[in-house]
């Protein structure tokens, strides 16, 4: 046994059982840290991804605030039955502009990761104001309150320049004209349209979310769902097999 | 109460003592200790055959080739390859074979029917009801009432194309006007009430007035007679079947502010396969003409 037997050495060495210890986790720590130093070479390139628009964006917020993480995932495993039920696999690069990202771990409710165009916005309102309306053996609660709640915009350039900072491409000029772009989302015929297609591309889904005159939190959690998972073209997309 | 002392000292201690209290220096148990080292080995026999080692250009492939996008995409292939003869023959068809053909047709086993009730129930039970009979503002499969056709070929237009689908250039588009913006409320008030006398709703008596106002605003796309026009979507106005709801209240919020329900195109996101199993499905609802 030799060497074996040598670890008593250890044990009656606290100094020496630290450094030691503080070894073994740093090989770990660095196996599963390095790479992320490297993310350009483990997120593929997609062609389609964008930041979100600053609609989007408050709508996002609004997802996280009421904790529709906490029942939905937003992640396609790549499994014959999860693509055959929600659509193509997750991809990494799909999640790029998201932080925190929201693939989550447990689904009470479906996955939302390709929810995008799948229902209409009515659809998304009734069914958010009361869920048993068009699904009766629903579990959902009810988020109607979203209707009648305005959307404060005050921050919306500040939220921008938050996400620039860790790392999403805004430009200074996205996050200038972040409250004209979003409210020129919700009306497409809207003096700021061209500004936002000339920012966030021409795939970008304007019109008004919650049927409503007034901008209204329910405006921007439509316009995020209705973005989910649509911005890469998976008719063209050629997914590289060593992934 | 102090415990008597171990009599016979058949372990070796560490050689440590605190009042009296030694410790024992037992060996692991040898279970546990192999147990270890056959999860060390199999660790390192999995970094060798499978992607384990993160590296800057990508992680290490592994002998065997695995990943978790080629076994995807083999499970998909494996399950198309097997029902490739019959999306073949479903595809090749014409809409209204499908059902009684020898191969993919039939109810209780019939690849057709239950591939279309397995796509209705993951993608169109949400709106339609998990047994297709609508809800307020989505219309029920079930009955004999098509807001846009009811045979097959429709309804397959329908899934593809979707309805006022902005995106789908082939969507099916119509738009009621909102007469709340060029009628007083007592025309629209008058308009309910002959919409009501077609189908003899909420007490509602026909008079030559309404019906004039009937004839000059909504005969265009609902008809004379009222019976609606598939072609511009605009519904029967003479049944017992609303869509939203045929009380004096909901009617006039309907005549006032328009409807306008929007469908998804179904086309790129489901193959031309389902969408025609799909069809097949829906059409057999005992709706389908």
């Amino acid at each position: 046994m030799g060497i074996l037997d040598k670890h008593g050495v250890i044990e009656r060495n606290a100094t020496l059982l630290m450094v030691l210890s503080l070894v073994v986790v740093s090989i770990g720590g660095l196996v599963q840290i390095v790479p992320l130093f490297f993310l350009e070479n483990t997120i593929e390139d997609v062609e389609g991804m964008r930041p979100y628009t600053p609609l989007e964006l408050a709508g996002r917020d609004i997802y996280i605030a009421e904790g529709c993480y906490v029942c939905h995932s937003q992640m396609i495993r790549p499994m014959r039955d999860e693509v055959e039920r929600y659509g193509h696999y997750s991809l990494a690069a799909e999640s790029r502009y998201d932080h925190p990202f929201q693939w989550g771990s447990k689904r009470t409710g479906p996955d939302l990761a390709r929810v995008g165009g799948r229902y209409s916005d009515e659809w998304h309102v009734d069914h958010l104001t009361d869920p048993r309306s068009v699904v009766p053996e629903s579990i959902m609660p009810e988020y109607g309150f979203l209707k009648h709640t305005a959307l404060d915009i005050e921050f919306v350039e500040d939220r921008l320049i938050a996400d620039a900072m860790v790392g999403v491409p805004y430009t200074e000029a996205m996050i200038a004209s972040a409250k004209e772009d979003l409210m020129a989302q919700l009306d497409p015929y809207s003096d700021g349209i061209d500004n936002l297609y000339a920012g966030y591309g021409e795939n970008v889904v304007a019109r008004n979310f919650d049927g409503q005159d007034e901008l209204t939190q329910m405006d921007a959690l439509v316009a995020y769902l209705q973005v989910l998972g649509t911005m890469v073209d998976f008719s063209t997309f050629e997914p590289e097999a060593s992934r | 109460m102090a415990k008597k002392p171990v009599e016979k000292q058949e372990v070796e201690t560490t050689g440590h003592e605190w009042d009296g209290i030694q410790e024992f220096n037992n060996p692991l148990p040898r279970w546990w200790l192999w147990t270890t080292y056959a999860c060390i080995i199999w660790g390192i026999g999995y970094v060798i055959a499978y992607p384990a080692i993160p590296l800057p250009g990508g992680a290490t492939p592994g002998l065997l080739g695995y990943s978790s996008r080629g076994e995807v995409a083999a499970d998909i292939a494996a399950i198309d390859a097997m029902n490739a003869p019959l999306v073949a023959r479903i595809n090749e068809l014409d809409l209204t074979e499908i059902a009684t053909d020898d191969l993919v047709g039939g109810e209780a086993d019939g690849f057709a029917y239950n591939g279309g009730q397995a796509v209705f129930q993951t993608f169109c039970a949400q709106c339609h009801g998990a047994g297709a009979n609508g809800f307020v503002g989505y219309p029920s499969l079930i009955d004999d009432d098509w807001i846009w056709g009811g045979t097959i070929e429709d309804i397959h237009t329908t899934i593809s194309y979707g309805i006022r689908h902005e995106t789908n250039l082939d969507t099916r588009i119509s738009e009621m006007p909102a007469f709340g913006e060029f009628l007083s409320k007592e025309e629209i008030g008058d308009i309910v009430e002959y919409v009501g006398s077609l189908s003899g709703i909420n007490g509602a008596v026909a008079t030559e007035e309404n019906e004039m106002l009937f004839l000059d605003n909504c005969a265009a796309c609902h008809m004379d007679d009222g019976t609606g026009d598939r072609f511009a979507g605009a519904p029967n106005l003479t049944d017992a079947i609303w869509l939203y709801g045929s009380d004096v209240e909901t009617l006039t919020h309907t005549v006032t502010f328009a409807r306008a329900g929007v469908m998804p195109a179904w086309e790129g996101r489901l193959s031309e396969s389902q969408i025609r199993q799909a069809a097949v499905y829906i059409h057999s609802l005992g709706g389908g003409e």
